[in-house]
């Protein structure tokens, strides 16, 4: 058994349902991207699989246990979350943030020990903002911002580590130096990775497994040259494409097929229709 | 046992002792701190000497210390100092509890005094005073009862899946301006001598304070200030957003309605002992965090600045105006209100507000 599953969860916010009688497994030691179009429940499933909701039936596993019965700062130990928004607090230093992700590891007497503190220099190490350490974080760049937050869950030292879109909001650049990290940190470290994104191409290229959603049910999931077919995007997405291989990597990519015919009907009268 | 003092990062530095034992420090605030402690101990003393009849400092440390003159013995001890022992704890007990507020909602205006407590005490105090025409204690009862029932209020109000800074400075604000209605209401019910009393109580006064006024102040304080500093790591990662923390392992909800509990329960118990002393809570914070220029709730000095305002407030007034001739509250109130304005222009600035 994997070490974090979900069995048959009721989803959804007081009265709204989102998802029910959901299952899922994330197999251990893959970077497993979760898609969908937006209100799938996408984000919804990685917010329950990060105890931050609780299921209204059903339960969440980490290692076999219910993990809303657990201790809360022992579930942090095992499991490390990038929300999608955080605030950076006014003036701290990217070192103190990045610190912070000692907390499920200190007590009130063990405040900052030598370990927290080679853990928080190597977290700054491997997501390349070491030199920023004392800079504020409020003077960062988002791609550097988001690195810090990265930096500041990889302190944490979970094995099992959930990014809730963690692209978003950042330039193309900074999105795939994002995920590049992600890649690095999965294949280095032999982390499990569970991250939610928008984009099915980035997802195709990165995910070891990707689980496809729609309507609060997972629809397929495998790895992505299994998953990403024309009829799937079609059938998730509502989206006519063509799949062909990425010249760099022979991950699938999604083409969209040219013009639909609903743009067409939405032209208006009196245009010449193109080819 | 050692101790190994090593600097880990500029800014901050490591205790750490045996068995694991490790404390973190910061050098610049732990230097505010101690100058704070000692301000707050030289205008205490000060504040002791101060009055119809002047004693200098030095006989007033020997006297606190037991060797002084019969005469000042009993002014030191008896008569003055109970007063600043009040003016220290209240002091505390509105810095950090607005220490507490402006972190939870991460609002640098979320203070108890704005979000309706105090209010909500002097309601209490009030319908005591001008309803039951109660003595001292029935009224700083009272004080508490209302101060308590407002904050149980107000966080229910402001609760819907979490509570969020905005609503809550929303719904406190909502919270006082009913409150005052009703404190104004009272005052056009209550006949000549009732009326001078509840207007002395809302000034806030800590005028004739003796011992009966501190204990209940000092045990509320030295079983609620250990609660929320113990707290205060949870707290600096609260800050951060409530995924956030939550990612890290703190009980948000819990830790948070247990620290608004202690901070409601330290407002109400200051104004118990002193009437409703405005913007300690509001300004306090707020400069010890410049002076220590550290992120996060800065709890400890904020109460150690609160004690210092409030000192520095009370020798004001009656350097100014004679002793026990100006209330305590109209000095804060003065002092406060240029400060609010300020932090209402530069928070605008900022775009925050």
């Amino acid at each position: 058994m994997q070490r974090l599953t979900a069995q048959n969860v009721t989803l959804g916010y007081e009265q709204r349902v989102i998802a029910e009688n959901l299952s899922v497994e994330i197999p251990d030691h893959s970077f497993t991207v979760i898609v969908g179009p937006n209100a799938c429940g996408k984000s919804t499933l990685l917010r329950a699989l990060a105890r931050m909701l609780k299921p209204s039936a059903g339960q969440v596993l980490l290692d076999g246990q219910a993990i809303g019965s657990m201790p809360a700062k022992k579930v942090a130990r095992t499991l490390g979350l990038l929300p999608q928004s955080s605030i950076a607090p006014d003036g701290i230093t990217v070192a103190d943030l990045v610190s912070r992700g000692r907390y499920p590891h200190q007590g009130l007497l063990r405040q900052w020990s030598p370990q927290d503190e080679r853990i928080v220099r190597e977290s700054m190490a491997s997501t390349g903002v070491a030199e920023l350490a004392d800079r504020s974080v409020d003077e960062l760049s988002g791609g550097q911002r988001q690195r810090v937050w990265i930096a500041m869950a990889l302190a944490q030292q979970t094995p099992l580590l959930l990014l809730d879109e963690p692209t978003t909001y950042l330039d193309i650049q900074h999105q795939i130096d994002v995920l590049d990290l992600c890649a690095d940190l999965h294949e280095e470290q032999g982390r499990t990775l569970v991250a939610v994104l928008h984009d099915l191409n980035h997802a195709a290229r990165y995910a070891t497994h990707l689980i496809a959603m729609r309507g609060g049910q997972v629809v397929a999931q495998g790895p992505p040259a299994e998953v990403v077919t024309a009829e799937l995007v079609e059938e998730v997405f509502g989206l006519r494409c063509q799949i062909i291989g990425d010249p760099e990597t022979g991950t699938p990519l999604v083409i969209p097929a040219a013009r639909r015919p609903k743009s067409r009907a939405l032209r208006p009268a009196g245009t010449t229709a193109g080819s | 046992m050692t101790v190994d003092l090593r600097a880990d990062k500029p800014g901050s530095r490591a205790l750490r002792g045996p068995a694991g034992l490790s404390l973190r420090v910061e050098p610049r605030a732990l230097a505010v701190g101690l100058l704070l402690v000692a301000a707050a101990l030289a205008m205490a003393v000060v504040l002791i000497g101060t009055g119809d009849f002047e004693i200098a400092p030095w006989d007033v440390v020997q006297t606190l210390l037991g060797n002084g003159t019969p005469a000042n013995d009993f002014i030191v001890n008896d008569l003055r100092l109970p007063r600043v022992v009040v003016a220290l704890l209240v002091g505390a007990a509105l810095g950090m509890a607005g220490a507490v507020f402006q972190s939870v909602s991460r609002n640098p205006l979320g203070s108890p005094d704005l979000l309706g407590f105090g209010y909500g005490s002097a309601v209490g105090a009030l319908v005591v005073i001008v309803l039951f025409k109660g003595g001292a204690t029935e009224v700083s009862a009272g004080a508490l009862v209302g101060g308590l029932l407002t904050g149980v209020l107000v966080y229910l109000l402001s609760y819907r899946r979490g509570i969020h800074g905005y609503r809550l400075v929303l719904v406190g604000i909502g919270a006082s301006a009913m409150l005052v209605a009703v404190i104004n209401y009272l005052l056009t019910k209550a006949q000549l001598v009732e009326a001078t009393r509840a207007m002395v109580w809302l000034t806030g006064s800590l005028a004739g304070r003796d011992w009966s006024q501190v204990w209940p102040l000092l045990a509320v304080c030295a079983a609620l200030f250990p609660l929320v500093l113990g707290q205060g790591r949870a707290l600096r990662m609260m800050e951060m957003g409530d995924d956030a923390a939550y990612a890290l392992g703190v009980r948000v909800e819990r830790t948070r309605m247990l620290l608004m509990l202690a901070a409601v329960l330290l407002t109400t118990a200051a104004a118990a002992a002193a009437g409703p002393i405005s913007f300690v809570a509001l300004a306090a914070p707020q400069l010890a965090r410049r002076l220590t220029r550290s992120p996060g709730s800065n709890l400890l000095t904020g109460a150690l600045m609160g004690s210092v305002l409030l000192l520095v407030s009370d020798w004001a007034s009656q350097r100014a105006f004679g002793a026990d001739q100006l209330p305590v509250g109209v000095v804060t109130g003065l002092v406060g209100g240029v400060y609010l304005l300020w932090l209402l222009v530069t928070e605008r600035k900022a775009g925050r507000i």
